[in-house]
């Protein structure tokens, strides 16, 4: 027992340690690269308060919020989705797909719409949006029996209704959403450590509460009989779950827009990468999630530097093909959904 | 032990159990028998407070069940499902579950824990397992897992739901041994069998069910001698006897 469990920590715990140090060389490629280039000495300078002239304030003031953000809304997007897919015992349901993301974007439309100067109140609404729609999600998977293909296809009717909310808002109230184009789209452009703070504290605490429930997460997966049958309010439990899954992706859509594919793409490389147990996998997810918004992020920026894409346009390159490849998985009996 | 009296159960608009009066007693394997959808499912999910009983009542060491907690229950009734989803985990850690309604606070599982872990795959047979990813194994070797993680539980009582379905003869046989053994150890263990042949030969009572009501219960040479198990099950039975005791075939 203690050379099963000692060997397979030790694997997963180095695999987490390299996740990490990829984390660490890219937040450094993050901010050192981009339309200007800036040496990795003057980067660490700004950050310690050393630094002086336009390059410290690049790294402070426009770098620095922006990896903060690729970081958070990572972090959050792919833990949310390891919870969603893991209560819903479904590998397709992820925030972007089953429409919790454009029930988040619809609230926050709704909020910069009729209360536009209280920012800090977005990760709020933008909760009670994702809450909506995950709410909706967990209805239907109890009346329909929760097949993967009803979620998923309940999820595109979900998101399509948030979607054209989204629209009226926008249409009715044109300034609403300062950069529609780039919130439908999702970004981390613009943003500032001030406007990041409700999002991050948002962000810790519900990943720390998930962490913490991560035996419970790990019993739902055995299936609900089985989990109740283990003293596991059950039903209690997944409501409390996909509540911080809303929590963590509504406090990513409040500042990052609409980004696809972290929340069903990070999860499935984790879960190959250090299996199933929900305490790696959410941590790894977390690691993960930063991990890709960080790399696409920089993507963004050098491919037509000096011009930029938009964040989501090179997450959804990247996450397309690799929902296909799933897909295809699938059909292959290759156990890839 | 556990003692059903009057018990009646079923789903919104459709009872499915009526009048159901039984002793799980310990040190024996009770076989529930009957055709498809007289109850026998129903039956354990009701006696584990899976499903919410219409009537009558459920005495769990003579507490009614309804004043324990889901965590007490769990503590006293271990139950296997007839089906379940297959995380990719290890078999060490999914018998580890078995430890969860004794979690406390810091709420991680302690070296104690391990130990009845570690205890329970060598008491089955399963000790190579526990690094296995759940996934890669074989019907026989998944149901050994689940049955140590009912042994982890440490109950009293174990409900498997149909144990032996989809499972070769051989590794039937080695469950239905394990199930022996763990009744011969103390426990009451309570099985939903299809194969009569198997029920008859290791079980130590049956209960036999016909449209939701208890159609006759007794050793299983009192069912073998009677009636009741041709008119409900539509086969007959013949029996020759070994040095290990009876066999019973179909005829």
């Amino acid at each position: 027992m203690r050379s099963w469990r000692t060997s397979s920590l030790r694997s997963r715990g180095r695999r987490i340690a390299a996740l990490v140090l990829l984390l660490l060389a890219s937040c450094v490629a993050n901010l050192a690269f981009g339309a200007v280039s800036i040496p990795a000495g003057e980067v660490i300078a700004a950050l310690l308060g050393r630094g002086e002239g336009a390059t410290a304030a690049i790294v402070l003031y426009a770098r620095l919020p922006r990896l903060s953000g690729c970081l958070l809304a990572g972090a959050a997007l792919a833990c949310a989705g390891a919870i969603i897919q893991g209560v819903l015992n479904n590998p397709l349901a992820a925030p972007n797909v089953i429409g919790v993301n454009s029930g988040a974007g619809l609230a926050t439309a709704l909020c910069c719409a009729l209360a536009p100067g209280a920012v800090q109140l977005t990760p709020l609404a933008a909760f009670l949006g994702a809450l909506a729609g995950v709410l909706l999600v967990l209805f239907i998977s109890e009346r329909a029996g929760a097949a993967r293909i009803t979620l998923v296809l309940a999820g595109v009717a979900i998101s399509s209704m948030f979607n054209a909310g989204i629209d009226g808002v926008v249409t009715f109230v044109p300034d609403a959403l300062s950069g529609y184009t780039d919130f439908r789209v999702g970004g981390v452009k613009n943003l500032s450590m001030a406007r990041l703070a409700p999002a991050f504290w948002v962000i810790l605490i519900a990943l720390l509460i998930a962490l913490s429930l991560s035996n419970e997460l790990d019993l739902l997966l055995l299936g609900r009989e089985t989990a109740q049958s283990l003293g596991l309010p059950a039903k209690w439990l997944r409501l409390a779950l996909l509540m911080l899954a809303a929590a963590l992706a509504g406090a990513a859509v409040s500042f990052a827009g609409l980004l696809g594919f972290v929340g069903l793409l990070v999860p499935h490389i984790m879960r190959r990468l250090v299996g199933e147990e929900s305490f790696f996998l959410l941590l790894s997810s977390a690691l993960g999630g930063g991990l890709l918004l960080t790399v696409c992020d920089l993507a963004s920026r050098l491919i037509f530097a000096p011009f930029e894409l938009p964040l989501g346009v090179v997450l959804s390159l990247t996450g397309g093909p690799f929902f296909i490849w799933l897909l295809l998985k699938q059909r292959r009996g290759g156990g890839g959904l | 032990m556990i003692e059903l009296k009057n018990l009646r159960a079923g789903y919104p608009g459709r009872p499915v159990l009526e009048d159901v009066t039984l002793d799980l007693r310990p040190g024996q394997v009770l076989a529930v028998l009957g055709p498809n959808g007289c109850g026998k499912s129903t039956l354990l999910r009701t006696v584990n407070g899976l499903l919410a009983r219409s009537g009558g009542e459920v005495l769990v060491d003579g507490v009614p069940l309804e004043r324990l907690s889901a965590k007490e229950i769990a503590q006293k009734v271990a139950y296997l499902p007839q089906s379940r989803s297959v995380p990719n985990i290890t078999a060490g850690r999914m018998v580890l579950h078995g430890r969860f309604p004794y979690l406390s606070y810091p709420r991680r599982y302690s070296q104690e824990d391990r130990e009845m872990v570690r205890r329970a795959l060598d008491w089955v047979g399963a000790a190579e397992l526990a690094s296995r990813p759940l996934a890669e194994l074989s019907g026989g070797q998944r149901q050994k897992v689940y049955l140590a993680m009912a042994l982890a539980q440490d109950t009293s009582t174990i409900l498997m739901d149909e144990p032996t379905t989809y499972l070769d003869v051989g590794c039937q046989l080695e469950v239905m041994a394990l199930a022996r053994r763990l009744a011969e150890e103390g426990r009451a263990v309570v099985m939903v069998l299809h194969d009569l042949t198997l029920a008859l030969r290791y079980a130590h009572q049956t209960a036999l069910l016909w449209e939701g009501r208890v159609r006759q219960t007794g050793t299983p040479e009192e069912l073998y001698r009677g009636e009741a198990l041709e008119q409900v099950m539509g086969v007959r039975l013949g029996r020759v006897e070994t040095e290990e005791g009876w066999r019973y075939f179909y005829r």
